[in-house]
């Protein structure tokens, strides 16, 4: 495998990673905001709380180490994608920006800030929405190079049908995701009427996700046939990702096996992830640039690699210690061991026993 | 200025706002942590259930300031590709190690912050917990450590061969352990404990003036400004050393800092004053020998002076020294103080009188004073490297994104963060106003400490 490889498959896992933690974070987000709306918030807000307030901060990390690892691997990435995405960029990172901080005020400070609610679950669909056109762009079309001037054609994003087709997508898979995950977490916790709740959203945003995937597949056609061809070529990938479409459905409908259902969502979008990725290789923004344009020099290459390895040995055990503590540890998730150093605001903290 | 758009102008604004912002919040990031963890440590080996609260409780406003550190953070990890896509094209060869390095140690971090903040009644053995927060602060060091050491590549870039515009033969650990990198990352750790120690000194000293005289508030003053002091005296020492450095590798800076315009020994050091525009100094209080012993350590070192630049190369001369004169001064203003507090606070124990409330409010100016060292520190370091992006290779100029709407952009963010500040602050003063310390003493049901 060479290095422009092994560097581009360690940043599309990483993307994956935060496809899924961000998605679950986005959709819980939303579910939160959208219980308050119908009544409902009392039933699964306490499950989607217990779940979020440990792990928000870890998943901006997964995004920022996609953008920083991009860099260094492909440094004219930074070139291309930095000169034309100046303003969805930014709007992403303001997006994000709110999102982060809102969720920390009202979880540690204003507690039923309607506000800081309603900031935290939009922005919860309006970031995918946004980071999504990225990967619409990197298909071609939308930026130009001519005479060593890089620009971006942004009305043209509004023109086509693709990059609608991938916001979509992307905002039903968001909810699709995390209900599938909260109707495990909350299986999990034993709250019978949570899991009624959000197992109906899960059922719910099921058949849209396919409908949305298959509604990208067709639109690429139009925009990118090499990549259409090449997806096509490598055909198998998305049929076993529907397959673990329909049987992660299945359980949930059967109300079975929570767990191993998420499980087959998890393999529902890896398949479909790395089908696609696979497919768009070599090129990081068609036509301009591939994989082997520009690669960091060899050395880098190595010490980043090094590092990436070392890293793991970090972090593998550290998230597991993570997720041991707050999703397998039947006592936490069922709200028995809820100790949270206080809560503060509004004077609620004297809960607990030091 | 304004009748062109210039690209260049603006992401200079955007970034230097970003990183404005930034700072405060990663400062506090750095250093906070380490305050928690000495009381949290304090707190178990004396059995001290006070220390333990105070623990507790800088922890939950720290969450806040750290959702607000990360996400600025993550602004400012955007906008060097977004503002500056020619830097990170050329420099990006040599610099993404360390880049990468931190969003390691940030990881890290932000996984046990996590976990520490949620288990405090978890563990029957309270080091347990105490151990969860070991690696919040080294890997909030470390990544203030390895971003650092980029900032350092800046200034003295190495560990590369320049051709035709392009970096070659990259060694990037040569490039990571720069001459400008030991100095560079010890001042600003340090001088983030100090500002950090400083910030909840201050809390806990208003509160003082307020009235309150529960044994809570002296307890974290006599913690925080023994911290404060022991790290002041640090960062002095450290700035010395940086003097030498600056002499060694970037002298432009140096004489920028002090309006040193012929080369000469016995060089005097120059405090305020104001520069004319034929380069005269006026009104300023000049020390005798005193750079030169900055810059070698004996009256007879040679120091270089700005003559010695051509003109077009030098930094901004105005500002250099400005930022320069005020991170010295509030340094001594923190060291002075920090050090009557302690001896005022060995005194008041002996003879059972109060400290006096205009120390107290000695301690409460020196929080906003110290993020303003921090603030006019970063300035210095920023504009004494102009106009270059990376010293001698690459130009702020050229660095910079060819993009329209930076101008746009700017506003957006400078609402963002002036909305998100407000925010923070006013969630902050909710939380701990709402439930004072006393309040959660008695909830808790914490007889009394140690003493």
């Amino acid at each position: 495998m060479s290095y422009e490889l092994l560097g581009i498959t360690i940043l599309w896992i990483f993307l994956f990673g935060y496809l899924l933690v961000a998605s679950i974070d986005f959709g819980a987000g939303f579910f939160s905001y959208y219980s308050t709306i119908s009544g409902k918030r009392h039933i699964i807000h306490r499950i989607i709380e217990r779940y979020l307030s440990p792990v928000w901060e870890v998943t901006n990390v997964f995004l920022i180490f996609f953008i920083v690892g991009l860099v260094g691997f492909f440094p004219d990435a930074a070139y291309y994608y930095g000169t034309a995405l100046l303003i969805p960029g930014s709007l992403a990172t303001i997006l994000l920006a709110i999102r982060g901080s809102y969720y920390a005020f009202s979880t540690y400070g204003s507690r039923d800030n309607r506000i800081y609610q309603f900031l935290y679950g939009a922005s919860g669909l309006l970031i995918p929405a946004a980071l999504s056109t990225v990967l619409a762009i990197s298909e071609g079309g939308y930026i130009t190079e001519q005479g060593g001037k890089v620009s971006f054609e942004f009305g043209k994003l509004f023109t086509h049908v693709y990059p609608y087709s991938v916001i979509l997508l992307a905002i039903v898979s968001v909810l699709y995701i995390s209900a599938m995950f909260l109707t495990y977490y909350a299986a999990k916790a034993q709250d019978e009427p949570a899991l009624q709740v959000v197992r109906k959203y899960a059922l719910f945003w099921s058949l849209p996700t396919i409908l949305a995937s298959l509604f990208v597949f067709y639109s690429i056609k139009g925009h990118n046939e090499q990549h259409f061809n090449n997806m096509v070529n490598n055909g198998w990938m998305f049929v076993m990702s529907f397959l673990f479409f329909l049987a992660a459905v299945w359980l949930v409908w059967r109300r079975r096996h929570y767990g191993i259902a998420f499980v087959a969502v998890m393999l529902q979008f890896g398949f479909a992830w790395f089908g696609y990725g696979k497919a768009h290789l070599p090129y990081l923004l068609y036509p301009y640039l591939t994989i082997h344009d520009n690669f960091t020099n060899p050395a880098m290459a190595t010490a980043l690699i090094t590092v990436f390895v070392l890293g793991l040995l970090i972090l593998i055990p550290s998230l597991f210690l993570l997720m041991r503590l707050f999703l397998f540890d039947a006592n936490y998730v069922k709200g028995i061991k809820n100790d949270k150093g206080g809560k503060g605001g509004q004077g609620n903290s004297g809960a607990t026993k030091a | 200025m304004m009748a062109t758009y210039d690209p260049v102008i603006f992401s200079r604004i955007l970034t230097g706002l970003t990183l404005f912002v930034h700072i405060i919040y990663a400062t506090i990031g750095v250093g906070v942590p380490l305050m928690i963890a000495l009381a949290e440590w304090i707190g178990i080996k004396r059995n001290d259930t006070y220390y333990l609260l105070m623990a507790r409780r800088w922890a939950r406003g720290f969450t806040v300031t750290v959702a607000v550190g990360v996400v600025t953070g993550t602004a400012i990890g955007l906008q060097l590709s977004l503002l500056w896509p020619n830097f990170m094209r050329v420099g990006g060869q040599a610099i993404a190690l360390p880049l990468f390095l931190e969003t390691f140690a940030f990881f890290v971090e932000a996984i046990f912050l996590g976990i520490y903040l949620y288990t405090w009644d978890r563990f029957k053995n309270r080091m347990v917990h105490f151990m969860l927060l070991i690696p919040v602060a080294i890997g909030s060091s470390a990544s203030a450590f390895f971003i650092t050491t980029v900032n350092a590549f800046m200034n003295t870039p190495q560990g590369f061969d320049w051709v035709d515009g392009k970096m070659e033969n990259i060694q990037p650990l040569l490039a990571m352990f720069n001459p400008a990198m030991p100095t560079k990352v010890s001042h600003v750790l340090v001088t983030a404990y100090v500002t950090s120690a400083f910030c909840l000194g201050a809390i806990a000293a208003f509160a003082m003036i307020r009235g309150r005289k529960h044994i809570y508030y002296k307890k974290a003053l006599k913690l925080t400004m023994t911290a404060a002091l022991v790290f002041a005296l640090a960062s002095a020492a450290i700035g010395d050393l940086s003097g030498k450095f600056l002499h060694e590798y970037q002298p432009e800076k140096l004489a920028a800092a002090e309006w040193h315009f012929e080369t000469s020994d016995k060089a005097e050091l120059i405090l305020g004053g104001i520069l004319t525009d034929e380069n005269e100094v006026k009104f300023a209080i000049k020390i005798p020998f005193a750079l030169s012993i900055l810059a070698g350590g004996t009256p007879d070192t040679v120091v270089k002076g700005l003559n010695e630049v051509p003109e077009h190369l030098r930094p901004p001369l105005r500002a250099s020294h400005y930022f320069f004169d005020m991170m010295v001064f509030i340094g001594i203003y923190l060291t002075v103080i920090s050090l009557a507090y302690v001896i005022a606070h060995r005194r008041s124990r002996k003879t059972g009188k109060p400290v006096s409330r205009l120390l107290l409010w000695g301690v409460v100016l020196g929080a906003p004073l110290a993020i303003m060292a921090i603030e006019s520190g970063w300035m210095f370091a920023e504009v004494g490297r102009q106009p270059w992006i990376i010293r001698g290779y690459m130009t702020v100029a050229e660095g910079a994104t060819t993009s329209a709407h930076v101008d746009t952009m700017l506003w957006m963010f400078a609402l963002l963060y002036a909305l998100l500040t407000f925010t923070c602050v006013k969630v902050l003063i909710k939380m701990f106003k709402h439930n004072p310390a006393e309040d959660e003493i008695i909830a808790r049901g914490i007889e009394g400490g140690h003493k």
